[in-house]
């Protein structure tokens, strides 16, 4: 199978990703989209490695997977202490940190 | 020559009492003051000890001489050296360091408005003397980059912390002036990094090498900017002045004296170490440009000191005038400018040393106010203060028999051999410098006594033991000007000759007697 | 050209004549109190010894044939750059030796005098030693033997000048005229500054002896310039016109300091540098013919503000002002004047100092009152500063056998010489001479009382009478034993050189016509202000009076030329560096301040708008590779 279409989806993926992250309001949701969107740039990272024969994308996308794990841990302290302190899970209610 | 590592060990020691002095117990101010005092009375042991092994006949242009690589990658070592030019200026900052010490004795306690602890203000003075000793006698040019810039921080700490009233907004200002000064050489030293790479295969910051760059005029002219702007602020040259008078205003009085004495020497310092030998066309086809920034200064400084009103002002303004005519003297390529400008930095260093600190020790014996319209009469209750008030005005307007008119005479005949208007002009610049002078001293010394004034005590054995080495100084100096000479002539032939400057023959010899 | 003799023997020990009186400018003033007992006589004997010294020197110089008279003394390397080579050396010839003698016995007198004029001021020491550091500064100007030394001495005389002028600081009008004394010598040094500098540019060095040897070489211009701008170092130095406007308030010092500083030596520092270039103004037609002009004119103006004035020291200074121009005036004439520009110097020196001190002496006497409108009838109370004043008197207007007749009668033969307009000038010149010196002396010693009620006339204690009675023997005689037992012509010639040219008419006819003028002159005076009483309240006086005693408008031209507009160039640079400059640099620091304000505002604080900059920005980078990749 032509590994460009790998390349494919993982555009499509991160587009809904994207597309998820603005639209949406719900904290774990936009997590989610992001979590896609990580996912996304994996496929691409293991598809390109094909491309390019060597194992350098795969490598990568173990580091990728590393940091998503980390950040799932931080992301999700931060949510669930919000959701705690606000009862809403809205990522438009915490809008304090500004000018 | 010795092996001993000199300037290390005079960088080194300076910034270890910094250390141990901020590490004292806040509840012993006086230990801290004893423990700086000591310190730099050992490096100026130390300086006074490595000026007499100075070879004066030697040909090298740089001695004591100690490289190690740093960051080989980039070609960047730590590398230090003295020429007679550093050399001197080391001597100075050495020397004005103890004196200031000695003088700031009681001025971080007595003052409810200060932030900082008493500790902190001599800490900061001995890492300002490492820095200082670092930066006259770095030989790369990214070593010397870094001293320079690192030197800001511990001048903003002592005027933000220990300032006047005004005194973050001074800080502010001085900082963020020289870091835009800071900039552009950075910018300039990369491209010349690169011009080093391309024209000798592997990249360098070594000054020497840097000397012997073959360097395109037109990239000359471009790099030759970025390090002028840099110095020109910091010396500082008409336009880029403002921020000293807020800063001469704001600081203590010894934070001025290093300010203004040592660091903004680094200013015209640069200018003569840096800016020719690298930039030799560059400089040429800049000297009409510099000679002007440096005309306008010295009669502008000179005008605005006549009116100032605020003592300290007034100081940071004839500062303003003395570095146009130090700039004058190293930009027309004579070798009587050129040394008359390095004394003529020494004998500023002591003159203004010896007018913030007099005027220090009178503000503080008046609810430190600078204004000029509260004191008068001085002379009558306060003799001896004075006595060194007139001594260091008198230095200031460059006295025959007083050091500085060794150096302000020689850069005027300098530039008189070179362009006989421009030095013409200059010279007028003598008589508005004693209009000034002597109206200060009139209006704050003689006359009849303020009543503010009246019952306020004269010097006490610590303010005159700090104010005698500066005053003796200047006089000794003055009639016998030649260590200073001995040292700094072979570094200006040496410059001289890295512009292939040549001086001006005299008319009758070189056309063979009648014209 | 004279050979130069390296310093041996006794003039091995010419740095000691400077080093005495230096040392003891040193220990007076650096001491501190505990000189306060001891210190005035230690500066009365280190000028002392100055003057044993220099006598002694005179002899060994008289021993030696005229050409070998040149010393020089090469104490240490002072300022060397390159080329440019300035040594602290020492040079001793006929002209320095008249003026160390000058300097050292006129300052040991007035030094002693001062012993007994200072004795109740509380700062006794420091004004002996501001004397010793002007004793020291004088000696270093003219026993320099380049011009950068010179230069020294000329300053350190004007420090000296500026301390003592200023030397009751409390008193506002002293310190305003010590500032304004030393601001227009300032404009003066500026000339001198110039001058060594187009010196050493034309000959490539600065030693008289160079100088003067390639003087011929250069080109007039050149020497012109030179001239012109030592010319206008001596107008400053030697308040001659256009920088005259300082002498008088220059009386607000001490007396015994305007004998000294102002009218016996500093103030003939300018004769001496024309003298002493001398190779240059011969050279420079035009230079010279400057100088006689403005000696003319500063001889006529102080001659017009010395007549006017009441207050008897500033008459004096008019009188001083235009002395000067008589030595200035000569000493354009060329070779003709120079020796006599000199002798009158010399005796000036001496009569002026002997009139001063005792004008000092009659102040002493009147409650430190200056107003010769008050003083009348003195000659009886104060008899021996009446002879001795008596004695100057004669001097000063050129009476035979007193040494300013010699001196003066000289220097206006001279100018016959040259030209008869310039010559029948100095003539009139000498008439107002007599005319204001007579009514100086009616004023004071003749006439009624005009004493304040609280006045108790006395003669002065013989420490102060004991100088004055040595300056008037002086006054006296001195004129005869210069001229006919000194030699003065054959003495100075082989150092300012020397020749006479025949006049159209005897000698015996001018010293006729000068004395019958001087007399009408005296006659004037007398009838004017002896034989009538004289008001105790000036009157208001002709236009000429009223502008005389304004010192003919110098200050007011002064301040309308030059100060003003400094200070408004001052105010206006001060406004435009607070204004332009500075507004500048504090706009940029606001409207940076001003961006950010705004720009912060798109920091909303929604984290969905910040994710669609974030892709917005994302976008944009992509699409600008594609194009860049297009």
């Amino acid at each position: 199978m032509n590994p460009a279409n790998y390349v494919l989806l993982s555009a499509l993926l991160f587009s809904i990703g994207a597309i998820g992250v603005l639209v949406r309001r719900n904290a774990i949701i936009v997590f989610m989209s992001v979590e896609l969107m990580l996912n996304a740039a994996n496929l691409a990272f293991v598809a390109f490695a094909r491309m390019n024969g060597n194992l350098d994308g795969q490598v990568v996308a173990f580091f990728v997977m590393v940091v998503a794990a980390a950040e799932v841990v931080v992301g999700l302290a931060i949510i669930v202490t919000i959701f705690r302190t606000r009862r809403s899970a809205s990522i438009d209610e915490p809008n304090l940190l500004k000018y | 020559m010795s092996a001993f590592p000199w300037l290390t060990t005079l960088g080194v020691l300076p910034l270890l009492g910094s250390i141990v002095v901020a590490l004292l117990p806040k509840s012993k101010p006086t230990l801290a003051k004893q423990v700086a005092l000591a310190v730099s009375f050992i490096v100026l042991g130390g300086t006074v000890a490595m000026a007499l092994q100075f070879d004066g006949s030697s040909t090298a242009p740089f001695q004591f001489v100690e490289s190690y690589p740093w960051i080989p990658a980039f070609g960047i070592s730590y590398s230090v050296g003295l020429d007679g030019i550093g050399l001197v200026l080391v001597a100075l900052a050495a020397t004005l360091v103890p004196i200031v010490i000695l003088a700031g004795w009681r001025d971080i306690e007595g003052d409810q408005e200060s932030e900082g602890s008493v500790k902190g203000y001599f800490a900061l003075i001995l890492a300002l003397e490492a820095l200082m000793i670092g930066v006259f006698s770095a030989t790369d040019v990214f070593l010397f980059y870094v001293f320079f810039e690192v030197m800001l921080v511990p001048v903003y700490f002592m005027i933000g912390r220990y300032g006047g009233p005004q005194r973050s907004y001074a800080a502010i200002k001085f900082l963020l002036y020289s870091l835009l000064g800071g900039l552009f050489m950075l910018a300039s030293l990369i491209g010349l990094y690169v011009v080093s790479a391309r024209e000798l295969g592997t990249g360098t910051f070594d000054f020497l090498s840097l000397v012997g760059l073959d360097m395109d005029p037109n990239t000359q002219k471009m790099l030759f900017l970025g390090f002028f702007f840099a110095f020109a602020i910091k010396a500082p040259l008409w336009p880029f002045h403002t921020w000293l008078p807020d800063a001469a205003a704001q600081s203590k009085p010894g934070t001025s004296v290093l300010l203004i004495g040592v660091l903004d020497k680094v200013g015209t310092f640069g200018m003569i170490r840096y800016c020719l030998p690298i930039f030799p066309a560059a400089s040429e086809f800049y000297a009409p440009v510099v000679i002007g920034m440096a005309l306008i200064g010295i009669f502008y400084g000179a005008y605005v000191a006549l009116t100032a009103s605020d003592m300290k002002r007034l100081f940071a303004y004839s500062s303003m005038s003395h570095f146009g005519f130090i700039a004058l003297g190293i930009f027309v390529f004579t070798s009587a400018g050129q040394s008359g400008s390095v004394v003529y930095m020494v004998a500023h260093g002591l003159s203004t040393a010896a007018l913030f600190l007099t005027a220090g020790f009178l503000m503080s014996r008046r609810r430190e106010s600078a204004l000029i319209s509260d004191y008068g009469g001085v002379n009558k209750v306060a003799p001896v203060l004075a006595g060194f008030f007139l001594v260091a005005a008198l230095s200031s307007l460059a006295l025959p028999g007083l050091v500085s008119f060794v150096g302000e005479f020689l850069v005027l005949l300098g530039a008189f051999e070179r362009f006989l208007w421009v030095g013409a002009v200059a010279t007028l610049g003598i008589v508005i410098t004693a209009a000034y002078v002597l109206r200060l001293y009139q209006k704050s010394m003689t006359g009849p006594v303020n009543p503010s004034v009246e019952g306020i005590t004269d010097l006490k054995g610590r303010e005159i033991t700090a104010l005698v080495p500066i005053a003796a100084l200047t006089i000794t100096l003055g009639f016998y000007p030649a260590p200073l000479l001995n040292v700094i002539n072979p570094a200006v032939d040496w410059t001289m000759s890295t512009i292939s400057a040549v001086d001006p023959d005299p008319v009758l010899s070189s056309e063979g007697g009648q014209q | 050209m004279t050979e130069i003799i390296p310093a041996e023997g006794i003039f091995g020990l010419l740095w000691v004549l400077i080093a005495l009186p230096a040392v003891g400018a040193v220990i007076l003033l650096f001491g501190g109190r505990r000189t306060n007992s001891w210190g005035p006589y230690l500066g009365v004997l280190t000028v002392v010894g100055s003057a044993v010294l220099g006598v002694l020197m005179l002899l060994a110089m008289m021993d030696q044939p005229a050409e070998q008279r040149t010393v020089v003394q090469n104490v240490y390397d002072w300022v060397f750059v390159g080329s440019f080579q300035a040594s602290f050396a020492l040079q001793l010839d006929q002209l320095s030796m008249v003026f160390v003698l000058l300097i050292t016995i006129v300052g040991a007198l007035i030094h002693i005098y001062s012993l007994g004029y200072m004795s109740h001021d509380p700062d006794r020491r420091k004004f002996f030693g501001y004397l010793n550091l002007f004793v020291a500064a004088m000696l270093i100007l003219v026993l320099a033997n380049n011009y950068l030394l010179l230069y020294v001495g000329w300053e350190g005389v004007g420090l000296a000048s500026y301390l003592l002028i200023g030397f009751w600081q409390q008193k506002p009008t002293a310190a305003a005229a010590a500032k304004k004394a030393f601001i227009i010598n300032r404009v003066g040094d500026v000339g001198l500054s110039l001058a060594i500098m187009l010196i050493f540019v034309t000959f490539g060095s600065i030693t008289f002896q160079d100088v003067f040897g390639q003087a011929s070489e250069a080109s007039e211009g050149t020497l012109t310039a030179i001239g012109l701008l030592l010319l206008l170092a001596a107008a400053g130095k030697s308040a001659q016109f256009p920088l005259q406007a300082w002498l008088l308030d220059a009386m607000e010092g001490p007396t015994p300091v305007s004998a000294l500083i102002h009218a016996a030596t500093m103030v003939t520092a300018g004769v001496y540098l024309i003298a002493r270039s001398n190779a240059i103004y011969d050279a420079a037609a035009w230079a010279a013919t400057a100088v006689v002009v403005v000696g003319l004119i500063t001889i006529f103006m102080g001659a017009i503000i010395g007549s006017a004035k009441d207050d008897i020291k500033k008459s004096l200074a008019g009188s001083t002002m235009s002395q000067i121009g008589y030595m200035v005036f000569a000493a354009g004439l060329g070779p003709i004047g120079y020796v006599f520009a000199i002798f009158h110097l010399l005796t000036h020196g001496v009569f002026k100092a002997g009139l001063f001190l005792g004008a000092g002496s009659v102040m002493h006497g009147m409650n430190d009152n200056v107003n010769m409108r008050r003083y009348g009838a003195l000659k009886g109370v104060m008899v021996i500063t009446f002879i001795t004043f008596m004695a100057g008197y004669l001097a000063i207007i050129g009476i035979p056998p007193f040494s300013g007749f010699w001196s003066k009668d000289e220097i206006i033969h001279a100018a016959f010489e040259r030209n008869w307009v310039i010559g029948a000038a100095a003539i009139l010149a000498a008439g107002i001479t007599g005319f204001y010196m007579t009514r100086m002396i009616a004023m004071t010693f003749f006439g009624k009382k005009r004493w304040e009620d609280d006045a108790h006339p006395h003669e002065s204690p013989a420490v102060m009478t004991i100088p004055l009675i040595i300056l008037a023997i002086g006054s006296t005689f001195l004129g005869m034993a210069l001229l006919f037992w000194g030699n003065i012509e054959e003495w100075l010639e082989p150092v300012v050189g020397y020749e006479s040219v025949p006049t159209p008419l005897p000698t015996s006819f001018y010293i006729a016509v000068t004395l019958v003028v001087v007399i009408i002159g005296a006659i004037i005076g007398w009838v004017m202000y002896a034989r009538k009483d004289v008001p105790v309240e000036a009157p208001r006086g002709n236009a000429l009076t009223r502008a005389a005693r304004q010192d003919l408008y110098g200050d007011a031209v002064n301040d309308v030329l030059v100060v003003e507009p400094t200070y408004r160039t001052a105010q206006a640079l001060t406004t435009f560096d607070t204004k332009a400059v500075d507004g500048f640099v504090n706009w940029t620091a606001t409207f940076v301040g001003d961006l950010a304000r705004r720009l912060r505002r798109s920091q909303s604080g929604f984290a969905r708008s910040y994710a669609l900059s974030m892709v917005g920005g994302a976008l944009i980078v992509a699409l600008a590779l594609i194009l860049v990749r297009l």
